[in-house]
Formats: structure tokens, C-alpha cells, sequence
């Protein structure tokens, strides 16, 4: 059985995206090790609520880590401790009695926060709406075995595809940039004969959006990769710079 | 009485689908741009649906609560896809898929729908392919294939365990296409709150547009449509703790409800089998773990109680019960599919177990999914490719490592079979109103095979609703665009607002959760796995009391008109409550089991469930009769044509 923890929470209240934010300091008691840590911000939330206050808003839904919805900086992490997991999955049995626990939410100028823990990540969208799909209508399909596709290469694009949109990776970017999310579909898409058609097209629409949007560019820093909870590989960023040279080159 | 008509085309069942899109009525190019259509949802089947409508030219408003279309739940689906390809030779079939699917779902479900479901799945498959979905291959190149239960053929499509991530993906970008192109308009953080009904010039009521509360600002706001599609999912959490997300809900399927369409079959809802079991009282929600692994692990539970006592109290490992002592219950109780049983049976066989005393964990609510033989037969590393994510996710919440020692699981609600009623066009009793995927009641009668609610939510958004609903919009052509100012979104908007005042001025002292974990309570306890006739009256009672808890004592701080996720959660549990209620009624009318129905009181003498045909071959539609009143019972008859009805077996 996992013991109970007490530890000192620190986490960013903020009316509004124009409005100063604070840290408000919530001390928590006898927490037991496999609660979850967003179960844990439940139970602080109830207790605000029994106080009469208003409690933390944070980001949340599916709590297996595939969503992509939860967002939390923790201790200076986007998602926390762990590695190759989402904020949902962390437990507070990774915690030490008598910590001190900040959490904040992504903090990139491309996710502009919306309340306390809250952020707006709508630019993903807009970057996936640019071009980060193969441009076919429902229907008329060959059959789905007519092109066989290496196994290898099936896995490739997998592990592209393991993507959530979650925004950790621009949020743990120094420089803000979101090119480890947009190199991993375009990495997905140019990898399979069905995407390859528009492989240069998507390249060249998917960066200019993100560049658009405000977000940083890549210097190879890899805190990206190291915070991905998908351990999303930057070799995709590498393939999303040849594919884009490519394009441009022909241009 | 009110009659139902689920419009099944004639002829014979292989020949009905081609029949219907041979002589449906269709929408000509120009004439689709001047119609809209509002979509309510952007899981599988709404993002699938806004997206081939949207390709095919009308002007599609699509709704989500989340601040993206691509978190919907069905991302969490973790095994995979059925489709009737027969890649693997083993001598699948549509006809051998349709067949699966009506026993399944123990003979509750219309022939007709399931038939289509059937021949569309193959072209589910092709159409993903195309998006970019990153199939599981073999080392040819081609696809591959895994076992799911309920079938002896293996026919389910994967992406390692995130399929149901991939498939989203694949719908969410064909979404993203047509925004892009101009004919989606996305609305993310919306709620739907009231869908809108406007009489025409013949007096006849449509649905024309929806309220929908802006979930960052807290305003109501108005959308008018020639038609509306209701792609909402299922509502599991009415139990509080399910394997559904936080944020799922009944709330869309309640408001059609109340609007007067019906509610069929609500009582019919999936316990998963294997589920990481409840591990205290503070717990958000059940996490599931994929059926896949039933195609390598081995469930068992100790044949000697002592064991079991000792597993209890943890005086005892199981690596410590020798292989002669653990009974394998499904392989012993049903040979012919073993540990491959449907989701109900393997559930209800787990409870049978733990009722008995043979259950594990320090609360007796557990048996094992024990790997060990896997490992000893294929490797450690085979097992960890196919299964390596989910091994991973089950020891971060459990912190322990099955490679060494078994899981531990337990049944979970998972997904509703009943939903909102729709006939053979997806067109609930409400002109103009549509429900596709798991809001819907169509396809998995009493219980849904595993791997099957993808093929149903794609089915229904790529291949069945962009034909059917044009059959609908053809004589709409004449319609002008709706104006948001009409007397009747004005009445709704009026109704919905004296609705939420009504809950911000209750200022009781109970938070919304501590309210929905007291339904979540009844409604396990009383009408959970196994109900009877005495549980299910002491459930409708209790649901009176919690009814009055809410409206009594309920506390939502902040205001109504600005972000407020009280004021969300507060709006859906009192949906879910309305939804209990409607689930005890239709549980205690269908004095038989089937499916994910046991009635206690209708058994065989081997515990196996007992329908009666001869009484309940019907389809159970509740109609509304005002809030907290017994809602009114319409029957649609199931006419099995073409399927010899007969008891299920899973045995030989």
C-alpha cells in the first residue's frame, strides 16, 4: 500500500488573459500515494468549493493519457516528473512529504492563457487546418491493401502519429517553437505513399501557419523531445527540414 | 398511442442498402451550398460526419465542448477497428460479420441496420488508409489483423493499442480539410444546452437550429440550421466512475428527449471486463485496459477459498498459487471461446467469482489477467510489442509490474448501447434530427462487441448519414436560411436561462461531484450488473431522493455568465439523473436478460442469461411526460427475418 503525503501546492490563479496572475499556496494533507494528481486538484477543488471559493480551472478529460488535454507545468516541467507521461498519469506517490509543488500552466506565447490553468491552443488547429491532412473526399477509396507499405516504415509513421497536441513541446521550447507537433504529422504523412503526393505542399503550408501564429523556431535545443509525453523523436524535425528544403528548392 | 415507423427498406436484406441509396432522393451540387447542416460532436462519428458533408458541399457548423475537435473520446479507444475484409482468409464474410454482431447483441438489434453496418465496413477501412491511418502491417506490407471476442475469425484492424486515436486523427484531419476550405465552421468549447423546433407551413415541427453556452465567455448563443445531427456519445458516467472521460455526458441525447424524441433501450449498458479496479473514494474514473489483451492473457481466480482468503489479506502472492490450483473460469466455462467471450459474459462471469468469495485485491473485487503463459510461449519481448504501452500505463497507476506478477481487473462501465431512437435513416422521431455513433441506439442490441463502436461511428458519419440525410434535406431546397430571431429560439433561450438561474440560486452546501459519486452509488448498487425487480424500485426511489439533494442542496460558486466548469458539470448531472431514472424504468419493464441486462430473476440454471422473445423482442422507446414523471413506453417490434433467433451459446 502506498503511504499518505503532505506537501505545499503553489499553483497560478489568473482571472483572465489580460489580467496579473498570482500563486496562491494551498497546503495539502495526508494525500494518499495512488491518487492521481489531477484527483488530487479535485480534492483541493472541493475544498475550495465547501469554503465558498472558486476552484483551480485546469484543462482535463479522458485521464489516460491520450487526449491531449490536461497541461500542466509542474516543478518546471510540461507534465511533470515523468517521463513519457501526461499530467493525468502522474501519481502522487512520485512526491516526497513536505514538498513544495508549483504548478502553472504552459507558459508560450502561442497558448495565451484563458483562466488560472487554463490555455487557448487553438493555433494547433489552425496549423493542422493548413495543410496536415492527405486531400481526399469519403468515398471511391481503392481497397486499403491496394499499395503494400513496409513494415518499417508503417511503424515509422506510428511513432509520428503517437502525437496528442497536447502543446508540451512549445511549452518547454525556449525559443516557443511548435516544430516538433507539425514535423510529426508532416513526418506521418510523407512517410506513407498516400501522404507523399503532397509532402512539399504540406511541409511549406504547416511552417508558414506556425511562423504566422507566433511561434519560435528551432535551435536543437531537444528540451521538446525530452518533455514529450509521446517521446516524439526530433528526427521527425530533421525529416520536416529536408522535406521543406525540398519543397523550397523546387519552388 | 404513438406509432413508430423505422422506414426498413423492402427486399431482401443483403439488397436493402443498395436498394435505398438506388432510390433515396439526393441534393444537387448547388442546391448543397444553400442548406446547413449543425453537427454536435467531432468524435468518430460527428467529425466523420461534418467532414463528408462538408466535402460533399454543404455548410456544416460542428460543435465540441473541448477546446479541440480532436480530443473526443473516441481518442481513448484503445484495441481496434472490425471489418469484414477476409485478409487473413479465415472465412469472414459481411454476412458472417452481420452475424456476429445480432448474436452479440443477444437478438435486440434491427437485422436491417446491422446488415449495413456490415457491407460499409470494409469501405471504413480503404477510406482510412487514404487519410494517412497508420495500420498495423505485416512484414509483406500488408495489414494486419487481431482477435477480439465474440467472433472466431480474426477481423479487427489496430494501430498498435491507440486505434481509436489513429481513427480520430484520420476524421479529425479530414475536418480540418474542409474547415479550411470554407464549408466547416468549428465552434470548440461550445455546449449544446436546447436543440430548437420550428413549425413549417404545414404546422409540422422541425428541428432548426441549436443553444449553445459558450463555455469561455458563459453566453448562450443561437444557431439555426436546415437540419441537426447529434454525434454526443454515450452516457456511461451517469455511474460517476466509468472508462468514459471526464467530460462525457447525456446532456445533447436529454434535450432531444425532452424535445420529444425518443430514448430506446436506455437500460442497456457495456461492462467492460477488464478494467484496473476501484481503489478508493477520492478516484476520478475507471481506466480501462484494452480487450486485445484477452487474446494472450489467461483470467483466473484460486479454486480453493482459502487462497483467496489469503490473496485478501495479502498473506499470500499470486505467483504464489501453483498453475493446478487457479481456476481458469472463462476457459473452463466456455471452451469454444475461452478467454475471447463477449465483454457481458466475461463481466458477469467475474461477478459471479467475487460474489462467491473467490475474488482478489484487499477488497475481493478483482481477478487476475496473468501473462505469465504468454511470456513462457512467445517471449518477453513479443509480449511487450503488442502490449508494451498498455503494461506501461497499468504499472504507473498501480505500481506494480505485470511482466512479474498478473494484473488485477474488474468490470467497469464503459460504453451505452441504448441511446437516442433513430430509424433506418438516422432520423430520431424528430423531423430534421439526427443521432449518429454511440448516441444512437441502432446497431449493438443488448451488448456491443469489442472493436465494433469505431466501425459504427464511422460507419454512420462517412457512409450512412451523407446519403441518408439528403433524403431528408431534397424537399428543404426551397428553405431559406433560418434567422436566429424567430419567436421559438427566443422562448428557448428564455426557458434555458430560467434553467440555470434556477441552479445558481439553489446556494445549498453540496459540491456537484459529492452529488454525482451519490447517483453514481445507486445506480451501480441497484442497477448495476445484476438487477432484480426489488433493486430497480429501490433504485427509482433512491433517484427521487438524489433528484431532491440536488435541487435542494446543490452549491455552484461564481457566476452563470462567465467561465464556470461548476455550472457545466451542474447542468450535466441533473441530465444524468434524468438518465438514471429513465435507465431504472426501462430495467424493471424488461423482465428478461440479455446482453448487458441480467435480471436476476431470469437465469438458467448454469447462470447464463434467459431472454423471453415471446415477451420482449421489442425495442423499448421512451417518450417524455414531464420532468420527473414515468415517461411514456412505445414498443418498435423486432421482426427477425432473416437470423434464427436462438440462446446464445460461447460454449461449443
Amino acid at each position: 500500500m502506498d503511504k499518505n503525503i503532505s506537501f505545499t501546492l503553489k499553483v497560478w490563479r489568473q482571472r483572465g488573459p489580460k489580467e496579473k496572475g498570482h500563486f496562491q499556496t494551498i497546503p495539502v494533507k495526508d494525500m494518499p500515494g495512488d491518487t492521481s494528481f489531477l484527483e488530487m486538484l479535485d480534492i483541493v477543488n472541493e475544498e475550495l468549493i465547501n469554503k465558498g471559493e472558486e476552484p483551480i480551472v485546469f484543462d482535463h478529460d479522458c485521464r489516460e493519457g491520450i487526449c491531449g488535454m490536461c497541461s500542466l507545468y509542474i516543478n518546471g516541467h510540461p507534465h511533470g516528473p515523468a517521463t513519457g507521461a501526461t499530467t493525468c498519469q502522474i501519481y502522487i506517490r512520485r512526491f516526497n512529504d513536505g514538498d513544495v509543488v508549483t504548478v502553472e500552466p504552459w507558459r508560450s506565447a502561442g497558448f495565451p492563457v484563458i483562466r488560472d490553468l487554463m490555455v487557448d491552443r487553438g493555433a494547433y488547429d489552425k496549423i493542422m487546418q493548413a495543410g496536415g491532412y492527405v486531400s481526399v473526399n469519403t468515398g471511391g477509396i481503392p481497397d486499403a491493401n491496394a499499395i503494400p507499405i513496409p513494415k518499417p516504415i508503417a511503424d515509422e509513421a506510428m511513432d509520428a502519429a503517437a502525437c496528442i497536441g497536447c502543446g508540451a513541446c512549445a511549452a518547454a521550447c525556449k525559443n516557443g517553437s511548435a516544430m516538433l507537433f507539425v514535423s510529426a504529422k508532416v513526418s506521418q504523412l510523407a512517410l506513407l505513399p498516400q501522404g507523399k503526393v503532397e509532402a512539399a505542399r504540406r511541409a511549406k503550408a504547416m511552417l508558414a501557419k506556425m511562423d504566422e501564429l507566433g511561434f519560435g523556431n528551432c535551435t536543437n535545443t531537444r528540451a521538446c523531445e525530452a518533455e514529450c509525453p509521446k517521446c516524439i523523436s526530433i528526427s521527425n524535425i530533421a525529416r520536416l527540414n529536408r522535406e521543406f528544403i525540398a519543397a523550397k528548392l523546387a519552388d | 398511442m404513438a406509432t413508430i415507423d423505422s422506414k426498413i427498406p423492402e427486399g431482401a436484406l443483403a439488397e436493402k442498402w443498395t436498394n435505398y441509396k438506388a432510390h433515396q432522393k439526393l441534393v444537387n451540387p448547388a442546391n448543397k451550398r444553400r442548406l446547413d447542416i449543425i453537427v454536435v460532436g467531432t468524435g468518430l462519428a460527428g467529425a466523420s460526419a461534418a467532414a463528408s458533408l462538408g466535402a460533399l458541399g454543404f455548410k456544416v457548423l460542428n460543435f465540441c465542448i473541448q477546446d479541440s475537435p480532436r480530443r473526443a473520446h473516441s481518442i481513448a479507444a484503445q484495441g481496434g477497428i472490425n471489418a469484414a475484409k477476409n485478409y487473413q482468409n479465415y472465412g469472414d464474410s459481411v454476412s458472417r460479420l452481420f452475424y456476429d454482431t445480432i448474436k452479440g447483441g443477444d437478438y435486440r438489434a434491427r437485422e436491417a441496420n446491422v446488415y449495413r453496418l456490415a457491407e460499409v465496413s470494409n469501405a471504413i477501412i480503404d477510406q482510412c488508409v487514404a487519410q494517412g491511418v497508420p495500420f498495423a502491417r505485416e512484414y509483406g506490407g500488408l495489414l494486419d489483423n487481431r482477435s477480439f471476442g465474440g467472433a472466431q475469425v480474426s477481423r479487427t484492424f489496430y494501430a498498435r493499442g491507440q486505434t481509436g486515436q489513429q481513427l480520430l486523427l484520420g476524421a479529425y484531419s479530414a475536418l480540418s480539410r474542409e474547415v479550411q476550405r470554407g464549408n466547416v465552421k468549428l465552434y470548440t468549447r461550445h455546449e449544446m444546452l436546447d436543440v430548437v423546433l420550428v413549425k413549417d407551413s404545414e404546422g409540422v415541427e422541425r428541428a432548426r437550429g441549436i443553444l449553445a453556452r459558450n463555455l469561455v465567455t458563459g453566453k448562450i448563443e443561437r444557431f439555426a440550421a436546415h437540419a441537426v445531427v447529434i454525434g454526443t456519445g454515450g452516457y456511461g458516467n451517469t455511474y460517476f466512475l466509468s472508462t468514459n472521460a471526464m467530460g462525457c455526458n447525456g446532456s445533447a441525447a436529454m434535450q432531444c428527449y425532452r424535445k420529444g424524441a425518443y430514448f430506446a433501450n436506455p437500460c442497456f449498458a457495456q461492462i467492460h471486463p477488464t478494467c484496473i479496479p476501484v481503489h478508493g473514494d477520492k478516484q476520478s474514473k475507471l481506466t480501462l485496459m484494452s480487450e486485445s489483451l484477452r487474446n494472450d492473457g489467461r483470467i483466473w481466480v484460486p479454486k480453493k477459498i482459502e487462497d483467496a482468503k489469503a490473496l485478501q489479506a495479502g498473506t499470500k502472492k499470486p505467483t504464489d498459487i501453483p498453475d493446478e490450483d487457479r481456476d481458469f473460469y472463462l476457459e473452463r466455462r466456455y471452451p469454444a471461446f475461452g478467454n475471447l467471450v463477449p465483454r457481458d459474459v466475461a463481466s458477469r462471469a467475474a461477478k459471479e467469482r467475487c460474489d462467491a468469495g473467490f475474488g482478489v485485491n484487499n477488497t475481493g473485487l478483482a481477478v487476475f489477467l496473468d501473462f505469465k503463459y504468454a511470456i513462457e510461449r512467445l517471449g518477453e519481448d513479443v509480449v511487450r510489442a503488442r502490449y508494451g504501452n498498455l503494461f506501461d500505463m497499468y504499472e504507473e497507476i498501480t505500481d506494480e509490474n505485470p511482466y512479474k506478477t498478473p494484473m488485477m481487473i474488474f468490470p467497469a462501465i464503459h460504453y451505452t448501447m441504448g441511446g437516442i431512437w433513430v430509424d433506418y435513416e438516422l432520423m430520431t422521431s424528430i423531423k430534421g434530427l439526427f443521432a449518429i455513433g454511440e448516441a444512437n441506439f441502432s446497431d449493438h442490441g443488448a451488448n456491443r462487441l469489442g472493436a465494433s463502436a469505431l466501425m459504427q461511428g464511422l460507419a454512420d458519419g462517412y457512409f450512412v448519414l451523407p446519403y441518408t440525410i439528403q433524403n431528408y434535406l431534397s424537399d428543404q431546397i426551397q428553405v431559406p436560411r433560418f434567422s436566429t430571431d424567430l419567436p421559438e429560439f427566443e422562448a428557448a433561450e428564455k426557458a434555458l436561462k430560467a434553467r440555470i438561474n434556477k441552479l445558481m440560486s439553489i446556494k445549498g452546501n453540496r459540491s456537484v461531484d459529492s452529488i454525482h459519486k451519490e447517483l453514481g452509488h445507486v445506480m451501480w448498487d441497484f442497477v448495476g450488473m445484476g438487477r432484480t425487480k426489488e433493486s430497480l424500485t429501490t433504485a427509482i426511489a433512491k433517484l427521487k431522493e438524489v433528484r431532491k439533494t440536488f435541487y435542494s442542496d446543490l452549491r455552484i460558486p461564481g457566476s452563470a455568465d462567465d467561465l464556470n466548469v461548476e455550472l457545466e458539470k451542474a447542468l450535466r448531472l441533473e441530465d444524468f439523473i434524468g438518465i438514471g431514472e429513465l435507465m431504472a424504468y426501462d430495467a424493471l419493464n424488461r423482465e428478461e436478460s440479455c446482453g448487458g441486462h441480467f435480471r436476476e430473476e431470469h437465469q438458467t440454471p448454469e447462470g447464463e442469461a434467459l431472454r423471453h422473445d415471446d415477451k420482449f423482442s421489442y425495442v423499448a422507446c421512451w417518450k417524455y411526460t414531464g420532468e420527473g414523471n414515468e415517461p411514456e413506453l412505445i414498443k418498435e417490434d423486432l421482426n427477425y427475418q432473416f437470423t434464427k433467433v436462438q440462446t446464445r451459446n460461447y460454449k461449443n
